[in-house]
């Protein structure tokens, strides 16, 4: 196959794996929304009041029940699951097709760089499913997928292209790589946190008494997502300090003739990994263990977001990309 | 010290469990309230803020424009908010990273980090002497917990349980009916060398800062450069440098070439750029030659030379009115678009009876459009120069330095063109204008490149680099490493052995690995295969 074949692959690819996420993310919607209504029925197991409205509180407090198999959230969660697989296959051709279109690494314009980090997110979600129950997570990290991919077909994209002098070096697979992964860990991670905090709450509501809906009581407890967050955080941590903070100022040395020199990209990734320093800290500090470490880590998902996105389209510096 | 304490000796972290301790209250004198002051600033706590705050003072150096990036930014948002610059100025927010308020904050933060790892280093120490603990005394509230009765002895019990421990590479104690064991120290370790390995990478960027040298020369291909501080556009040394410590090397620039993209959406973005230099590291040493590039710097002797950037210089000859060659040769015209539209000036300050300046733009590839002249690609394929011409009394020598760039125009006439227009002319090469009222001429000769070159030594690097590679390999083991303690305790009821088993994580993942299992699994097949 010739470039111009692999390219309109890729460009064939890539959209198509949006459809598929943004399916994989209805049926995940299915699976949340499902459980509002499903209650009713005699079939669950779950006690429903006499009136059939209210569930008694502090029925399943840490969200063990395991409902039969074969009911309808389960299957639109597996359904969700296994349309995220298909969309995941078809992704990795479209970034590995951009890249052998280009003859080079796929990640050299935002459109790449964008596409090749939400790759990133879909592995480190899909690589710990195989390690643990996450299909909860599966409503969060298919809408991010979808709408990263959504916005990187529809205002980002560029054609395949060579690159800048300063991007032709090994160090750019080094660096933006490590990058792209710890950055699919922070979104996994902070998606995570996110849905601890609502776990969470809606725990302590129901210690005072105050129903939990049934799709909140399917996940697990706040204590394992919590659990799962840190994992992804302590993986994510090293490789982001390895990318940024080695890996960019070794590459920087040589393109630029300095090691750091405070360009605005610089800068956020030196703030991203402060924040996410601080969470690692929070979590071994008393008074900020639990929903305020949970927060540090969803604010340094937002600065690595906007060090991503924001610092290219608002920001001036040397960090730009050939085509935005 | 408190939290450190709290942070190797407690259970496992669970959210929300110990109530925030509260900081003592100052003791009276001024050594108790010394050392109030210090608990609090190498509390965890203060840890915490402090990073918030680095987060938070590094944000506005990337909105506000920076002195060291980009000095002209900086003077033309003088120009525009001129009372809200004065304000931003008092607070250094121009050089934020050299700020007075930014250096307070990580260096408060590293006197913390130095505050809390010394102290934990010899908890460290003394925790790697002591012996694995004695179970405490009921087994069955920690997590993990497993009774169960076999008909081994209480011995062969414990010495399966050893064996099985240090299988799993646990440091096992023998107690009495009992033994402790424990894993994972290498996590405080490895937490330890993560702060350590930090301070070594700032005492290495502060080496950089102190005694290294940047600076950056124009150079017109065909031309050379030596190493000293005279020649040099723009110098800045680090505080402790001193002239001597510039290795005495001259280097010349034999060519440049540069290569853009001619097609597609892509178009005129550059390729590559290519500068063959020769040099000799002193004025005795044999001369070499090197392909500069982009990402490929020339290292001289530890000092590194970087092809930051190119332009071109056109080539004119200035005649005066008296026909005398006023001047002739490369003038540098400083780039202003990703097409090269490059502005730049010609002086002849010693034509005479009138002195003469010339003030324009060199275009590569020049067309002309709606707003007049302008490049439309990078390279030279149809390079013309647009000049406006000045006259007027020969200057006084002043002795002032005068800008390469810049024309002074206050005590200098425009030529106009006779219809009551400013004179200005487009030129291809080659080609010539006399200049109204016989006062001179000026010919087009050709163009020449140049190369801008930064010349830089940060010693100090390789060890900041040392420092976060050592630091991550520490961050590593305090993240991955699992801290476990596990016991088992055995007594003889009714002539049977009871066994109880139990482990506590002491990090924050609050798992408990397999270990508990497998040994009641050894033990349970102990007691089948008696």
């Amino acid at each position: 196959m010739n470039s111009a074949t692999l390219a309109s692959l890729s460009n064939l690819l890539v959209p198509t794996a949006t459809v598929i996420y943004t399916l994989a993310l209805l049926a995940h919607t299915v699976e949340w929304s499902s459980g509002l209504r499903v209650r009713k029925p005699a079939e669950q197991k779950v006690l429903v009041g006499a009136d059939g409205a209210e569930i008694p509180a502090g029925a399943d407090a840490d969200g063990t029940d395991e409902p039969d198999r074969s009911s309808r959230w389960q299957q639109a969660s597996r359904i969700g699951v296994l349309l995220t697989v298909l969309a995941f296959v078809m992704h990795a051709g479209g970034v590995l097709t951009r890249g052998l279109a280009a003859g080079r690494v796929p990640w050299g314009n935002m459109y790449e760089f964008a596409i090749t980090a939400s790759l990133a997110v879909a592995a480190v979600y899909l690589f710990l499913l195989t390690r643990q129950r996450l299909e909860w997570l599966g409503l969060l990290v298919t809408f991010v997928l979808a709408a990263t991919l959504g916005i990187a077909v529809l205002a980002l994209y560029v054609p395949a292209a060579d690159l800048l002098p300063a991007l032709h070096s090994y160090w750019l697979v080094i660096h933006v790589s490590a990058a792209a992964v710890a950055g699919g860990g922070f979104t996994v991670g902070g998606l995570a946190s996110i849905l601890y905090l609502i776990k969470s709450r809606a725990e302590a509501r129901e210690a005072d008494g105050k129903p939990m809906s049934a799709a909140l009581r399917r996940v697990p407890s706040s204590a394992g997502m919590d659990a799962v967050a840190y994992k992804v955080h302590a993986f994510a941590f090293p490789l982001w300090t390895f990318g940024v903070l080695v890996a960019g100022p070794i590459w920087a040395y040589y393109a630029w003739g300095r090691a750091w020199g405070w360009d605005p990209k610089e800068v956020w990734s030196l703030v991203t990994w402060v924040v996410y320093a601080a969470y690692l800290h929070a979590r071994a500090t008393a008074g900020w263990r639990g929903r305020r470490a949970a927060w540090v880590a969803i604010a340094g998902w937002v600065v690595f977001l906007f060090n991503f996105i924001g610092v290219n389209l608002l920001l001036s510096g040397i960090h730009a990309y050939s085509g935005l | 010290m408190s939290e450190v304490k709290e942070h190797v000796e407690t259970e496992p972290v669970m959210s929300g469990g110990k109530p925030p301790e509260r900081p003592e209250p100052p003791a009276l004198g001024l050594v108790g309230w010394l050392r109030w002051s210090w608990r609090q600033l190498t509390s965890m706590k203060t840890a915490l803020v402090l990073l918030f705050l680095l987060a938070l003072g590094a944000v506005p150096g990337s909105l506000i424009p920076q002195i060291p990036v980009d000095p002209i930014k900086v003077s033309d948002f003088y120009e525009a908010n001129p009372s809200l610059a004065s304000w931003y100025d008092k607070f250094g927010l121009f050089d934020v990273y050299k700020s007075v308020w930014f250096s307070a904050i990580y260096l408060l933060l590293f006197i913390s980090l130095i505050g809390c790892v010394v102290p934990r280093l010899q908890v460290y120490l003394k925790a790697l002497r002591a012996r694995p603990p004695k179970p405490p005394r009921n087994l069955n509230r920690l997590p993990g917990h497993q009774r169960f009765e076999t008909d081994a002895s209480e011995a062969d019990v414990l010495a399966a349980a050893h064996q099985e421990l240090r299988k799993r590479r646990f440091r096992v104690e023998t107690y009495d009916g009992a033994i402790g064991a424990e894993r994972g120290y290498l996590r405080e370790a490895g937490n330890l060398v993560f702060h350590f390995s930090l301070i070594l990478t700032l005492v290495g960027v502060a080496w950089g800062s102190l005694f290294g040298y940047r600076g950056t020369v124009l150079v017109v291909v065909g031309n050379g450069f030596s190493n000293a501080v005279a020649q040099y556009d723009d110098f800045t040394p680090g505080r402790s440098f001193t002239p001597d410590d510039l290795p005495p090397f001259t280097l010349t620039v034999n060519s440049f070439k540069a290569t853009f993209e001619t097609q597609g959406p892509q178009r005129g973005a550059a390729r590559s750029f290519d500068a063959g230099i020769t040099y000799q590291e002193t004025p005795e040493s044999p001369e070499k030659s090197y392909d500069l590039q982009v990402n490929h710097p020339l290292s001289i002797d530890g000092t590194k030379v970087h092809l930051l950037g190119h332009g071109y210089a056109p080539k004119v000859t200035v005649r005066d009115g008296k026909g005398d060659i006023a001047f002739s040769g490369p003038s540098p015209f400083l780039p202003q678009d990703a097409n090269f539209s490059s502005f730049g000036v010609v002086k002849a300050p010693d034509a005479r009876p009138a002195q003469l300046g010339f003030e324009g733009f060199f275009l590569p590839t020049a067309v002309i459009d709606q707003r007049g002249p302008v490049s439309v690609f990078p390279d030279a394929v149809n390079p013309a120069l647009v000049l406006t011409a000045y006259y007027g009394r020969p200057a006084d020598e002043t002795g002032k330095p005068q800008s390469v760039y810049q024309l002074d125009k206050t005590k200098l006439t425009q030529f106009d063109d006779g219809k009551g227009d400013k004179l200005r002319f487009q030129l291809a090469p080659g080609q010539s204008i006399d200049l109204p009222d016989g006062r001179g001429s000026l010919t087009f000769d050709s163009y020449d490149q140049w190369v801008k070159l930064q010349i830089s030594h940060t010693p100090g690097l390789n060890l900041a680099l040392a420092g976060i590679l050592l630091a991550i390999l520490g961050l590593m083991g305090s993240l991955f490493v699992h801290p476990r303690r596990t016991w088992v305790r055995v007594r003889t009821e009714d002539g049977r052995t009871v066994v109880e088993v139990a482990g506590l994580d002491r990090g924050p993942e609050r798992g408990l690995g397999d270990e508990l299992d497998a040994i009641s699994n050894i033990l349970n097949r102990k007691r089948e295969q008696a």
